[in-house]
């Protein structure tokens, strides 16, 4: 590795705005969440205990610092509300991403093998959604999921139920209105490996005596790896901490951190145990993500 | 072969620009290894070598976007250190062409006039006059992409042109063109050069395009340089094993320096007669002999051998010979009646300039 | 290719495009529902349109909203611009690893960790919540979107163009204006869009950062739709999705016209 280089000063000066940027409103606030979830939950406004006041100075920081508390984080782990919220959470976004990749993979792949004019029109018909409001389409699936929505409606019609079944204000809404949501985001990266991947591959499966499954399984779903576990991440990890899809299409019983965290912040106030939910829920995304980037280390990648 | 003139241009006049002992380390790995050149006013100079040998970190030291860890760089009188590439009076063609997409050629050719600042008029007089020179007079207009690769080449030389360099870097001219183009600009190349009376520093790793157009070659290898010379002097009489090797095709003979009468070199399959030996008796050596020297015979004097293989190569055949279990020697004769397995004599050459004692 | 794989391939493309697009179309037919009821068609109607227009507080908020997508996208952008410059030109230098960490966080972000944190950084502050701390929150959220598709359109973009600008006479930052900018300002249109897309749609971050005065549109739609089906909400939907295809129908049409006339 060579040493790393100092920044002339015309690089520092355009790194100044967005290094300044980032520090003040994304990493000290991240900082101060952390800070916030080691205090002490008083009720006043704001409602936690100022821990570090610049004033202070060295040694009133000592004398703060002992009343660093884990509170919050005992709180945490043993009301039930928020190991269930983890759990559930967890669970939702891990039984929607598959589903996601159930449905995007065949559309990916049937419009990976459309013909070559027509691929850019399919895939920006299919990217069109994600440019409209996210709110507005999770809103739309309500007039579908109701007991008297058009799906109920449409199925009484066909006379293939009798009474209405009930999905809306369930897990399964939910589900829904993520695989909706999130397709996109599944859809593209396997569509770019599967487009990207040389046709004569799969010609040179079939000439060795491979059926069109086994190219497909041997070959092509291999090669589109990638492009799955990228699509796999952009689907679960915003999933996990999602709050506009279970509040709207869930059930009062639907429990998401994501939302348990919003209305400990905005209907409780309290701060601390929100943070504390806020720094584990961190914790949850980042490992496997900084585990996955372990597994597949490339030092000519970025970040090195 | 390329009739270079005899004198050396760089001696008789003061050097446009001089390179004294330029080194440049990338962590561990050496790019230069003190680098001293010189090049004339108005000279063809070629830098040639294997891909990795440094030549283009060279060339990019002199353009500006290296800078190198020791050494001295004097363009016209002038030290280049701390020069930015922007000041300085060098302009490149560089091997991918970047030539700018969003521009037509117009454009692109004035660009580095518009960077100086000059009036409008000037501005189109030495466009017009670098397009008609590059024969692209009708293509003004046109974009990049429209172009076809010899044009775009030809848009790269003028845009380089255009500022009136003192001196000109060609960084692998020819690379993307093919073979049939290649030939006709090189001779395109030499005319501009000759017209234009710019120094061109051109960077290569085709032996045939820097004996074609330099009037000097300077071969480098692993951040060194190995030899400086005329094409012909390269060609004739390679400083080492490396650039006998590495300039065209050639034969090593291995054996050991025996003096008799005459020198003579004495290998597995016989004595060779060496007309100039500075080496003592009994040293071991190797012997360069080009395939079109050796003179392949029916019968008569000579070398044993037995003719293993034949390529025809239109203006002459490729034969193989095998003088003894070990070696083979490459002979090119303009006699095309050889049959594989038949009996020949080899005939050495008089002169044997290049022969270079074992290394350790 | 086999007639049962494109026999397959029909069937998966029409059944992924009636998933895709069923529920919006739906709610836009229902936008012209005279009826209140979802199920019912009470014919074809405007009315909620004019009340639409009526209700001054929407109005509003959807000024808000615009004006905070479009200030918020522009210093996104040109954040990004600088960033995405520093990551993909300027080496391996020191820190690098914690601002490319840092930029690309939001990625990962929830955005109600994300939202939560912008909050009690400007309760800490003492800064009063409003317009501003809107616009902050957003440019915060959507800069590492924009950083990361300029970050790729300025890796695609070779640099051996800019050392040659150099070369002919430009200064670095004269090069970079002369020869990259003209080449990644598609880029730089879509990573503006892109951040305007999510400024404009954002609920949460919005909700944590802004204050009273600052509804945004998501906001108002939001706070209606909890309460149920609303046709004034299809309404402003169906605008609003309207609008969205216009823009993406125009954009694509400029886009072929600009490749027919490159060609």
């Amino acid at each position: 590795m060579k040493e790393a280089p100092r920044l002339t000063r015309g690089q520092l000066l355009v790194l100044l705005a967005p290094y300044l940027w980032i520090g003040a409103f994304l990493l000290a606030p991240l900082l101060l969440i952390l800070k916030i979830s080691l205090s002490q939950s008083v009720l006043a406004r704001p409602p936690y205990r100022p821990l570090f006041e610049l004033a202070d100075g060295i040694a009133g920081l000592w004398s703060k610092a002992q009343t660093l508390t884990l509170d919050a984080y005992r709180t945490l782990f043993t009301d039930s509300l928020y190991l269930d919220a983890y759990i559930s959470s967890l669970t939702i976004a891990a039984i929607a991403t598959l589903v996601t990749l159930l449905v995007a993979y065949p559309f990916a792949l049937a419009m990976a093998r459309a013909p070559a004019n027509w691929r850019p029109f399919l895939i920006g018909l299919a990217a069109a959604p994600f440019w409209t409001s996210f709110l507005i389409r999770v809103y739309a699936w309500i007039a579908l999921l109701k007991d008297e929505g058009l799906i109920n409606k449409a199925l009484i019609a066909l006379g293939m139920i009798d009474t209405p079944i009930e999905m809306f204000a369930t897990r399964f809404a939910v589900i829904v209105g993520i695989v909706y949501s999130y397709l996109p985001f599944m859809l593209l990266p396997i569509y770019a490996a599967l487009e990207r991947q040389d046709p004569t591959l799969r010609e040179a499966s079939a000439d060795l005596g491979a059926s069109p499954f086994e190219t497909f399984l041997r070959v092509t779903l291999p090669l589109s790896r990638e492009g799955v576990i990228a699509g796999v991440l952009l689907v679960f990890i915003p999933a996990v901490g999602e709050f506009v899809i279970p509040d709207l299409l869930g059930g009062s019983d639907t429990l998401m951190i994501g939302r348990t965290l919003w209305n400990d912040f905005f209907a409780n106030h309290d701060w601390p145990t929100a943070s504390a939910a806020a720094v584990v829920l961190l914790a949850l995304l980042i490992a496997p993500l900084v585990a996955l980037e372990r597994l597949r280390y490339d030092p000519k990648k970025d970040g090195s | 072969m390329n009739a270079g003139s005899a004198i050396d241009p760089a001696m008789d006049m003061k050097p446009l620009l001089s390179i004294r002992h330029i080194c440049k380390n990338y962590g561990d790995t050496t790019a230069l290894d003190d680098v001293s050149l010189t090049i004339a006013r108005g000279e063809f100079f070629a830098l040639l070598g294997p891909s990795g040998c440094g030549k283009t970190t060279l060339m990019r030291c002199i353009a500006g976007f290296e800078t190198p860890d020791a050494g001295q760089l004097v363009l016209d009188g002038c030290d280049l250190a701390g020069m930015p590439p922007y000041r300085r009076p060098v302009n490149m063609m560089f091997q991918s062409y970047a030539l700018f997409p969003h521009l037509n050629v117009y454009e692109n050719v004035a660009f580095g006039l518009r960077r100086k600042g000059l009036a409008k008029d000037v501005i189109e007089a030495r466009v017009s006059e670098l397009l008609r020179l590059t024969q692209l007079i009708p293509y003004g207009a046109r974009r990049i992409n429209e172009l076809s690769g010899g044009q775009r080449q030809r848009v790269a030389l003028a845009r380089a042109l255009a500022p009136g360099p003192t001196l000109l870097l060609l960084d692998e001219p020819l690379g993307a063109l093919d073979r049939k183009l290649r030939e006709e600009t090189q001779f395109h190349l030499k005319q501009i050069q000759r017209e234009t009376g710019t120094s061109f520093m051109i960077v290569t790793h085709d032996q045939d395009e820097a004996l074609a157009l330099a009037d000097r070659v300077a071969v480098m290898r692993a951040g060194r340089i190995e030899q400086i010379a005329s094409p012909n002097d390269i060609y004739d009489r390679p400083a080492s094993r490396f650039v006998a090797g590495f300039v065209g095709d050639t034969n090593f003979i291995d054996g050991v320096v025996h003096h008799q009468s005459a020198a003579h070199l004495v290998t597995d399959f016989g004595a060779i007669t060496l007309s100039d030996c500075q080496l003592a008796d009994g040293a071991g050596a190797t012997l360069s002999i080009r395939p079109e020297d050796i003179l392949a015979r029916h019968e008569g004097a000579g070398i044993a051998g037995v003719v293993e293989d034949f390529v025809f190569r239109g203006d002459n055949t490729l034969l193989r010979v095998r003088v003894s279990d070990a070696m083979t020697l490459r002979v090119a004769t303009w006699d095309s009646r050889f049959a594989v397995g038949e009996r020949v004599v080899l005939q050495f050459p008089a002169e044997t300039p290049a022969l270079f004692a074992e290394s350790a | 290719m086999s007639s049962s794989f494109r026999a397959f391939q029909g069937v998966i493309l029409l059944a992924g495009f009636i998933f895709l697009y069923a529920p919006i179309v739906i709610l836009a037919a229902m936008s012209f529902n005279a009826s209140r009821l979802v199920s019912v068609w009470g014919g074809f109607s405007t009315q909620w349109y004019e009340a639409l227009f009526d209700n001054e507080q929407l109005m509003q908020s959807a000024w808000i909203s615009l004006l905070d997508a479009t200030i918020s996208s522009c210093l996104a952008t040109i954040l990004g611009l600088l960033a995405a410059v520093g990551l993909a030109r300027f080496g391996a230098f020191r820190s690098r690893l914690l601002f490319f960490g840092a930029i690309h966080a939001p990625l990962v972000l929830p955005e109600v960790v994300l939202g939560l944190a912008l909050l009690s950084c400007f309760v800490a502050l003492g800064v009063g919540r409003g317009f501003t701390t809107l616009v902050i929150g957003h440019v915060t959220f959507t800069m590492c979107f924009t950083t990361v598709a300029l970050l790729a359109a300025i890796r695609e973009c070779d640099p051996t163009l800019e050392e040659a600008a150099m070369d002919l006479g430009a200064p670095p930052l004269n090069a970079f204006l002369l020869v990259a900018l003209p080449q990644i300002a598609p880029a730089l249109a879509s990573a503006f869009l892109l951040a305007f897309t999510l400024a404009l749609d954002d609920l949460v971050i919005a909700s944590f950062a802004t204050g009273p005065g600052a509804t945004t549109l998501p906001m108002r739609i939001y706070s209606q739709v909890r309460l149920g089906v609303s046709p004034q909400i299809n309404a402003i939907s169906t605008l609003l999705l309207g609008m969205v295809a216009v823009a993406m129908g125009g954009g694509a049409l400029l886009m072929r016209l600009a490749g027919r006339r490159r060609r």
